[in-house]
């Protein structure tokens, strides 16, 4: 990682026009700017982890285990599928190695997020190292499909969604350690507001890539791989063994059949780091302006 | 397993999953440029995820059940219907999660 650069983030800002010698005071109000834009696009995520966290919590205690564990593991894994498995993998007799292979084949969806978000992490300083640490589903939807203004420091942006969501989840999973028994309101279902979230997020993406009829299946060769291939790996390997295949199978058509995409118009500059917030602004006349208001809407 | 397993156990999962997590810039440092083909993959892979996050979500849904998943499809069109309506993120998400939580209490009961 290069730190030799000084004002990472605030950096990027002199694109837009301003310049790159920005002064501590600057950099702490631009922090608090960025804090007040990342903190509505985080609520449903507080939503849902805090939730999650409780009922990952509550499982843990229930199968005898301290009531610190889920905290703990909860801030150092920071990966909700992987603490669920945790508690029959601790339960059961000790094995390393398979608790490693585990480990890697339902982290293996973090490969996308960080080939996805390679340009958008570049150049982020001492924040980067906790930027990839805290990547989850739910941080890398929210940082990925982010319309970030220009007056917001993006690394802040980042930081404050990244610190936020680890909050609420480690705020969730310790509650749940320690207090979860004392829980007797029925909340069964409110774990769809993730389902939610992820629908919002894929649909933001579809209206951005297009919303024409006539050309459905020439912009949104993407969406339509990622749940086609799914829907497919899902019905042939079911639901507990299809995250792999379907991650190949995507892999495999977006490679197949990248000529035809580069030239209807997916194009390589969008991912870069430096142009593709300029390009957003051009695409979201539609779709991703309301991203930004998202927060007016309760 | 003894506390001393249980936290091996624990650092070697932290540890695969840390991997997942920074391979691909570890691979790819910001010294070097990003090969053409990861550059495409960087662009077209998220859209994909997406829907892949989307279908994970509903990987447990049984269409054959009680109630035929029904409480699933109609709280997934009212979060499209408010998304297309509406546009913003809360509105959708809270409206599809009211829904999808009176649904799972009420279907039961009217359905019998």
């Amino acid at each position: 990682m290069k730190s030799n650069r000084t004002s990472d983030g605030t950096e990027r800002a002199g694109e837009s026009g301003r310049t790159a010698v920005i002064s501590g005071q600057d950099d702490k109000r631009g922090a608090l700017r960025a804090m007040k834009t990342a903190f509505p696009k985080t609520i449903p995520v507080m939503t849902g982890y805090i939730f999650l966290g409780i009922t990952y919590g509550m499982l843990m205690a229930t199968s005898g285990f301290p009531g610190w564990l889920p905290a703990l593991t909860a801030l150092i894994i920071y990966t909700g599928s992987m603490e669920f498995l945790m508690v029959s993998i601790l339960l059961s007799s000790f094995n390393p190695l398979s608790a490693f292979a585990t480990a890697v084949m339902v982290g293996a969806r973090h490969l996308f997020y960080g080939i996805s978000m390679l340009g958008k992490y570049r150049n982020m300083g001492w924040k980067k190292f906790y930027l990839i640490y805290t990547t989850s589903d739910e941080t890398f939807s929210v940082n990925y499909s982010a319309d970030i203004p220009d007056y917001v420091d993006r690394s802040w942006f980042y930081f404050w969604v990244s610190l936020l969501d680890q909050m609420y989840w480690v705020a969730g999973s310790a509650a749940g350690g320690f207090f979860g028994s004392l829980i007797t309101i029925n909340l069964d279902g409110l774990d769809f507001v993730m389902t939610a979230m992820f629908v919002v997020i894929f649909l933001q993406q579809w209206m951005q890539d297009g919303t024409k009829l006539r050309s459905l299946f020439r912009d949104h060769i993407c969406e339509l791989t990622g749940i086609a291939g799914s829907v497919l790996c899902l019905v042939i390997f079911g639901p507990d063994h299809f995250m792999i295949p379907s991650m190949i199978v995507i892999l495999a058509v977006l490679l197949i059949f990248r000529k035809p995409m580069e030239k209807a118009g997916y194009t390589l500059e969008h991912d870069t780091s430096a142009s593709d917030h300029s390009e957003n602004a051009e695409i979201s006349g539609e779709g991703l302006s309301n991203n930004g208001n998202g927060g007016d809407d309760i | 397993m003894s506390i001393i397993q249980m936290f091996i156990t624990i650092a070697v999962v932290v540890l695969g999953t840390v991997l997942t997590r920074f391979l691909p810039y570890m691979v790819f440092t910001e010294g070097r440029e990003i090969p053409m083909t990861v550059k495409y993959l960087g662009r077209v892979l998220a859209p994909a995820v997406f829907g892949l996050l989307v279908i994970y979500c509903l990987r447990n849904v049984n269409f054959t059940g009680d109630m035929f998943g029904l409480p699933d499809i109609i709280s997934l069109i009212v979060v499209a219907a408010l998304y297309i309506w509406k546009r913003g993120m809360l509105l959708p998400m809270a409206g599809g999660t009211v829904c999808y939580m009176i649904l799972i209490r009420m279907l039961p009961l009217v359905m019998q």
